[in-house]
């Protein structure tokens, strides 16, 4: 497919001219701007916009925090102290950081809910949704170690569990474990190469955002209803689109100021709120807390983690087969780490020629329960590993795990799409339509309709 | 009399019944965490200096005994937005207290007289816990069912949680030996349980645990400046504010930024709204038929 024809890029000043005949910088800017976009995006096509200006908000107040953090396990927590109390605006700093990766994770998940939904994944955005899932993977890995870094009692023991899992791999986990803490537990070692990364990670963000970007730029937008722009001219693609700048622009700063209430409502009124009070003691690794709890936004993944345990009798089956090479522990690493792996494959996974789940039917109701299913799986990690909740985290997997792997396959072969509008512009129509249908019905069944 | 005996006979009886109820299986212990209606609850609410001051001086006679403070300087005292001592009142506690803290430019080992600028020594004569955090390192409100709403409604409960130890030390319950060790309190939940107080299932049919902390407060165990009556209450509710403030000593200013915060982004909100409207208006208008 070609790409989306853009209006050309005709500078009229002097220098611009100079620079984007050498660079071309500016056309790139204003490719990016200008750049032909669905016009009927709804709401959840805002996130793009909060998960960037979120990156911002953590570069920006993380690059200040690490002018007054000490990176040293007999001095970090003492440290983050330095910064609430005794640093000019440390408290904010913080509490914004802190906060800011929660927004970052409920931005992601909604971005992640939108795509699975609308089918953002299918032909021709395959990469677009891998570069995603890949960005999701590298914010799991910011957001972890850069809880370690305040070093308080659920920074040390969060770190110990999940470096501990990579003791499940056959033969080499043990060397990769101690390789992982630069020793033979986690200790200063692991407080700095941790440090390290977690300033490193979100740069690898940034270039991979930048590629998502790019992706989504040159295969155009999807949009609810799922059908293509049409690209034969420029003309019929203006049919179809609107101009990122301004209508985009505006309309995602509208939603990024409500998006940014409810961030400062957290962040001066209850920073403390989506935290564990365990982290305000300084860790000791003499003393394990009670429960172990990992950040809520790791917490489905976690409840799939523990899910299998030797009592289960496909893991049973699978250390028998293997010859107890796969045991509990290591078929649970498998099953967190497959669970993600699942949504990378779902391009493939899904079999419906349908993109938009607004047109299929059955699909809908399995979509639903699966972001139930991921609510779930949240609850049930917080949980202690015990009945009932072994069985529902249980249940809850195998569903995560069904509906990528049986249900999307399945569902390409049995259901009866919906009849698809041909355009963008007949979508959007039709929508308009229902508006002012609705707006007249409101305005009573006494007023007759204007045509 | 006769009622008011019958009448806490019935609460005690419905609260272990609640308890029964609503005690998880996996729990070693449960507690019961008193709901305080602090001054600074709430997106307006502020510290009573006149609270903090008589926190600070059940903190200085009582606690500071054992418990350290190690991350709270001097100077915060004369904060307007906390205590707000004056800078003389403090150099007079200090010169008081006789705390001691390392000189940088002595021997090692020397140790000169606490200033403004110096942090609280570090207390671990008795392995008392630091209290500079108390407040933020402890949950007094869970639930139910692990859905955090009850820390929705009425906070995380660090103040609470602290007034209702202060406050729970009880007679122990008949299960209990007579020499188990520590003091039964009835909001501690992390301590130990002796095995009489256990049914063959290992669940506790007790509220709260055995606590290796004496009963720090009687009435009247300091005399308030300012005439206060120091009952066990007054003292346990005064010093879990000071320890509030101790733990987050910038929260009136950081509700007050807040405030502004939100009110600068709802125009800003209302604004962006209106030019996104008006911007629209001409894609969105009715097409003719």
């Amino acid at each position: 497919m070609s790409a989306i024809p853009h209006p050309p890029f005709e500078p009229k000043n002097k220098f611009v001219k100079w620079v984007d005949s050498r660079l071309p910088i500016f056309g790139l800017v204003y490719a990016t701007l200008t750049i032909p976009t669905p016009k009927n995006l709804n709401w959840m096509w805002i996130w793009g916009i909060v998960l960037a200006a979120f990156l911002v908000v953590q570069l920006a107040t993380g690059i200040v925090l690490v002018m007054h953090y000490t990176p040293h396990a007999d001095m970090a927590f003492a440290s983050v102290e330095h910064i609430m109390r005794d640093v000019n605006g440390g408290w904010l700093l913080r509490y914004a950081h802190a906060n800011g990766a929660s927004m970052f994770f409920i931005a992601v998940y909604a971005h992640i809910f939108r795509g699975l939904y609308y089918g953002s994944y299918k032909n021709p955005r395959e990469i677009t949704w891998i570069v995603g899932i890949l960005i999701y993977v590298c914010m799991m890995a910011a957001a972890f170690m850069g809880y370690v870094l305040p070093w308080g009692q659920m920074s040390f023991w969060g770190a110990t569990v999940i470096t501990n899992l990579f003791s499940a791999i056959p033969f080499v986990g043990d060397d990769i474990v101690k390789f992982l803490w630069g020793g033979f537990a986690v200790d200063n070692p692991t407080l700095n190469r941790f440090f390290s990364l977690h300033y490193l990670v979100p740069f690898v963000i940034a270039a991979l955002v930048a590629v998502h970007i790019w992706a989504f730029h040159s295969t155009g937008n999807n949009n609810p209803a799922g059908v293509p722009v049409r690209t034969k001219d420029f003309e019929t693609v203006q049919k179809d689109t609107v101009p990122f700048w301004p209508y985009y622009v505006i309309k995602d700063l509208f939603a990024l100021a409500l998006f940014l209430i409810f961030f400062v409502v957290m962040v001066f009124f209850m920073p403390n709120f989506l935290g564990h009070p365990d982290n305000f003691i300084e860790a000791n690794p003499l003393s394990t807390p009670s429960h172990i709890v990992p950040e809520w936004y790791f917490l489905p993944f976690y409840a799939i983690l523990r899910a299998f345990t030797g009592d289960v009798w496909l893991v049973q089956f699978v250390s028998f087969v293997t010859g107890g090479l796969v045991d509990a522990k290591l078929f649970g690493v498998i099953a967190m780490f497959g669970a993600i792996i699942a949504m990378a494959l779902a391009p493939w996974l899904d079999t419906s020629k349908v993109i938009s789940g607004r047109y299929r039917p059955q699909f809908k109701w399995w979509f639903w329960l699966l972001v139930i299913d991921f609510f779930v799986l949240m609850w049930v990690g917080a949980m202690p590993a015990e009945e009932p909740y072994a069985t529902i985290s249980l249940v809850a997997s195998a569903y995560w795990f069904g509906y990528f792997f049986v249900i999307l396959p399945m569902l390409g072969f049995t259901e009866k799409p919906k009849e698809v509008p041909e355009t963008v512009e007949a979508a959007f129509d039709e929508m308009i339509a229902a508006k002012y249908a609705k707006k007249a019905k409101a305005a009573g069944a006494a007023a007759t309709p204007a045509e | 009399m006769k009622s008011m005996t019958l009448k806490s006979a019935l609460a005690a009886v419905a609260t272990v019944a609640a308890l029964a109820i609503s005690a998880p299986a996996h729990a070693a212990g449960t507690a019961h965490t008193e709901d305080i209606s602090f001054s600074f609850e709430g997106p307006f609410g502020k510290f009573d200096k006149a609270q903090l001051q008589r926190g600070w001086q059940v903190f200085r006679e009582v606690c500071s005994t054992c418990h350290g403070m190690r991350y709270v300087s001097a100077r915060e005292l004369t904060w307007d937005n906390g205590p707000g001592f004056e800078e003389e009142q403090v150099k007079a506690f200090l010169a008081d207290s006789g705390w001691e803290v390392a000189d940088e430019e002595g021997e090692p080992g020397d140790t000169r007289p606490m200033k403004l600028s110096d942090k609280f020594p570090a207390n671990t004569s008795a392995g008392a816990p630091d209290l500079s955090l108390m407040a933020k390192s402890r949950a007094g409100f869970h639930g139910p069912y692990g859905s955090g709403i009850n820390q929705l409604l009425r906070g995380i409960g660090g103040p609470e949680y602290i007034f209702s130890i202060l406050t729970g030390y009880h007679e122990p319950p008949a299960c209990a030996p007579e020499d188990a060790s520590g003091y039964y309190n009835a909001a501690f939940a992390a301590g130990g349980i002796p095995d009489g107080c256990k049914d063959e299932h290992g669940h506790v049919s007790v509220s709260g645990s055995w606590i290796g902390m004496p009963p720090p407060l009687s009435d009247d165990a300091v005399e308030y400046q300012d005439g206060t009556p120091a009952t066990v209450e007054q003292m346990a509710e005064d010093v879990a504010a000071f320890l509030t403030w101790a733990a987050e000593p910038h929260m009136m200013d950081r509700k007050a930024a807040g405030a502004r915060n939100v009110a600068f982004l709802v125009i800003l909100s209302v604004l962006l709204y209106l030019t996104n409207k008006a911007l629209w208006a001409n894609v969105k208008k009715k097409k003719k038929a």
